[in-house]
């Protein structure tokens, strides 16, 4: 009696977690070859412990910091003319997508036909299919396609972008107040005079400050992207590495770091006027 | 006057976006005009026809395992060295170690998983090994800081009371802090994991092992029917984790 | 003397004084209540005889030692004798009872049983026999989030007894109870000082419940001894005396410490 008052109901649980847990972990290890004494075994320790020394003093000779100059106004130039690709597609799909300018919906309480609301999926398929294949993937695609250098990454911001934009810009039209727009086209105005007169002025702020939200997240982008060769501060970054040029990539890292920070305060100033 | 200033900073963007277009040369219309455009269709054609024989079909799903394991190995590290540094980083040990435990995350955090990952290919070889790592050194970084807040922000009352029994410094952690904390921490690291799994496929790609490895390599081989069929699969593992990490937030985390 | 106390102040900051050139002093085996308005300084007083809290003057000497005189170590040895019941019990929300409980010998256990005591409750069945004293061996394996504020307070105090200590301190340890309640919790606590001859001091906002269950009475009025004396000298207009131009104020109620989970956004 007094056993059975005292015995933990939890205790069968935690061992089968436990269980379950180390039965997990254990091909977990080696499907991931886990091994972090690599790091300070051997001769790889050595080779990075030169390397990392080679990090100071950083390098500042007057060629690279041209070359590093050009490298980091090109990364910009990329998330901005990405950006500007995906505005291009995401403006209009996003209105395709988007419940808020149908005309059934204005005059059935806000339920669009069935088949009016069947003809957006095709649209938000695209959407989402560009945005759910990771944006450097498609810079690896349109290296390939396009050849190496900035193309592939604008390319690649540009369609990822346009997805994820499309997306939220689809939403930002549904989520403000939709008599205006309705009102409108009862009235008998066309669709994009509705929008712009219904729905733009409300939804303005926001799809502004997400906008440039997306453009500091398409400058970190662009860095990464010039792994695969499309450009920019990370395929200078990746050079460097393959010589074991320390110094060059300590003076870059601290530049993608900078120009980072840089553009999360240029777009939080922006958010702030625009918003 | 703050209507120019407006009109003055749209002005300034559209002749930002102008002078990107002229500063790399991308002229879109020689990308999609003449040949290109059909020399690009006839490349993407190649995608259309994914291979899905039983042999490559293995092969992915060994590397999307792969993928799986060192996202969560990566972030399990990550929560480890993460707290490690979270506790120095929320003021437990005096001021000089929080401010030098905050530079440590910012410099962990401040660096992507991919440099990250560039980094440790070069000290840990290729394999997938030197992806969990990245990911552990990178996920440490954002992990520490927002456990260092989830610290700042629990409650102190109950560590001190077990303080003033005579307990230790470490019984009080775990029985004072922990059980309040570990929501908490657990909220962050699943956030944190779902993100992993997505970073995890693409590392690969400066040789980091699991599925981008694949895509590189079957890529620079101009294997372009099983290079589809690796991007269906890594399509399909973020979809599944979209909707587990949906269910879990609804399951465990009521926000 | 197990507890004496020397001319002591506190101060929080510049103006706040809360205890002025209080002197006390009490015998093993005593049982003393602490009665006086809120704000008398009756949880001050208990901080600085819990050694939480260090007196700005004065002396403090406990179990025959000097806390503020002595190394963190053996203070920290010393305060393993001394429990102190919380008013609001700072246990957290999602601790299991059993485990709360078991808390209450960690300085006893040292770090690698009380670490496993976490995975397993290895005392499940002391805990039990503390919390069958205060009728609560039916909740062992409950959710500490999941009682109520009576129910957690006795929690509280089976922790304090499972400690065992040679000094209790109980600061409002039944305020969150019903008469009934917190009348027979009182016994218990007081019945259990008694036969295990431990040194019993709780202050209490009811006066009833004072003069019934201790035989030595203080009164705290501004940082001050009013006066200190047997329960049955206890005169009704000392007691107005002590209250005057008090309105009875609620017991401030325990703070809900359920920290609400959050998802950062990209």
């Amino acid at each position: 009696m007094l056993s059975r008052d005292t015995r933990d109901p939890a205790l069968l649980p935690r061992l089968m977690l436990t269980a379950l847990a180390l039965i997990l972990l254990w091909p977990g290890i080696r499907l991931a070859e886990l091994d972090v004494s690599v790091l300070w075994h051997g001769d790889s320790a050595r080779d990075m412990g030169n390397f990392l020394a080679g990090f100071w003093p950083l390098a500042s000779d007057a060629e690279f910091l041209a070359l590093l100059f050009d490298a980091t106004l090109q990364t910009l130039a990329i998330a901005t003319a990405g950006m500007a690709i995906a505005l291009l597609i995401a403006i209009p799909a996003g209105l395709f997508a988007s419940r808020a300018l149908s005309l059934s919906a204005a005059s059935r309480g806000g339920r669009p036909l069935w088949w009016a609301q069947a003809l957006r999926w095709p649209v938000r398929g695209l959407l989402i299919f560009l945005r759910s294949v990771p944006e450097i993937v498609w810079a690896l695609l349109f290296v390939r396609a396009v050849g190496l250098g900035p193309t592939a990454g604008v390319l690649a911001i540009g369609i990822t972008y346009a997805g994820m934009l499309g997306k939220v810009y689809a939403e930002i039209f549904e989520s403000v107040d939709q008599r205006p727009a309705h009102a409108l086209m009862q009235a008998g105005s066309g669709r994009l005079a509705a929008f712009c007169y219904g729905i733009l002025p409300t939804a303005a702020a926001e799809l502004m400050s997400y906008t440039v939200y997306r453009w500091e997240c398409a400058v970190r982008a662009s860095v990464v992207m010039g792994f695969v060769g499309a450009g920019g501060l990370g395929q200078q970054i990746d050079l460097s590495l393959r010589m074991f040029a320390g110094g060059e990539v300590a003076s870059m890292l601290l530049t993608f770091l900078l120009l980072v920070m840089l553009a999360d305060a240029l777009s939080r100033l922006l958010r702030g006027r625009l918003a | 006057m703050k209507r120019v200033t407006n009109w003055l900073i749209l002005l300034v963007i559209l002749v930002a976006v102008f002078a990107s277009f002229g500063y790399l040369g991308v002229d879109l219309l020689r990308v999609f005009g003449g040949d290109n455009l059909s020399q690009m269709s006839a490349y993407a054609e190649r995608f259309l026809r994914p291979d899905l024989g039983t042999g490559h079909l293995r092969a992915i799903g060994y590397g999307a395992l792969e993928t799986l394991a060192m996202s969560a190995l990566g972030t399990l590290l990550a929560a480890v060295l993460g707290l490690f540094l979270a506790l120095p980083a929320a003021g437990r040990f005096g001021w000089p170690l929080a401010g030098f435990a905050r530079l440590v995350l910012n410099a962990l955090r401040a660096i992507p998983e991919l440099v990250w990952a560039a980094l440790m290919v070069l000290a840990a070889g290729l394999g997938p090994n030197a992806g969990t790592l990245a990911l552990a050194l990178h996920t440490a970084g954002v992990l520490g800081r927002l456990f260092a807040e989830a610290l700042e922000n629990t409650p102190a009352a109950p560590a001190d009371a077990i303080r003033l029994q005579g307990g230790g410094q470490i019984a009080a952690f775990c029985y004072g802090t922990l059980p309040n904390l570990w929501p908490q921490l657990l909220a962050y690291m699943l956030y944190r994991w779902e993100n992993n799994i997505r970073m995890a496929t693409i590392l690969g790609f400066v040789g980091a092992g699991g599925l981008g490895q694949m895509l590189y390599v079957s890529l620079s081989l101009f294997q372009e029917p099983q290079a589809s069929t690796v991007i269906l699969a890594m399509l399909v593992l973020v979809f599944l984790v979209d909707a587990l990490s949906v269910w879990m937030r609804q399951r465990w985390v009521r926000a | 003397m197990i507890l004496g106390l020397h001319r002591a102040s506190l101060r929080h900051g510049k103006a706040v004084q809360a205890l002025r050139n209080v002197d006390l002093e009490i015998e093993a085996g005593e049982r003393v209540a602490l009665i006086g308005p809120s704000g008398a300084g009756k949880s001050s007083l208990l901080n600085v005889l819990s050694t939480a809290i260090k007196p700005t003057e004065g002396e403090l000497r406990v179990l025959g030692e000097q806390p503020w005189n002595m190394g963190n170590r053996s203070r920290q040895r010393l305060r393993s004798r001394i429990g102190l019941v919380h008013q609001a019990p700072p246990i957290p929300g999602r601790q299991r009872v059993v485990t709360a409980v078991s808390a209450g010998r960690l300085a006893e256990w040292g770090l690698a049983r009380g670490l496993l005591n976490l995975l397993h409750p290895l005392d499940a069945e002391g805990a039990r026999k503390a919390l069958a004293e205060l009728d609560l061996a039916d909740k062992l394996f409950a959710q500490c989030g999941q009682l109520s504020g009576g129910q957690l307070q006795r929690v509280g105090i089976a922790r304090v007894l499972y400690q065992s200590p040679e000094l209790l301190l109980a600061d409002e340890p039944v305020s969150a109870m019903d008469p009934v309640l917190a009348d027979h919790t009182l016994g218990v606590l007081c019945r259990n000082a008694r036969e295990r001859n431990v040194t019993l001091v709780a202050s209490l906002h009811n006066v009833e419940l004072a003069l019934a269950h201790f035989p030595r009475v203080i009164g705290l009025r501004d940082g001050q001894v009013m006066f200190d004396c047997a329960a049955a000298d206890v005169a009704p207009e000392r007691l107005r005396a002590l209250y005057a131009n008090e309105h009875l104020v609620p017991a401030p109620a325990a703070e809900a410490d359920a920290m609400a989970v959050q998802i950062p956004r990209c």
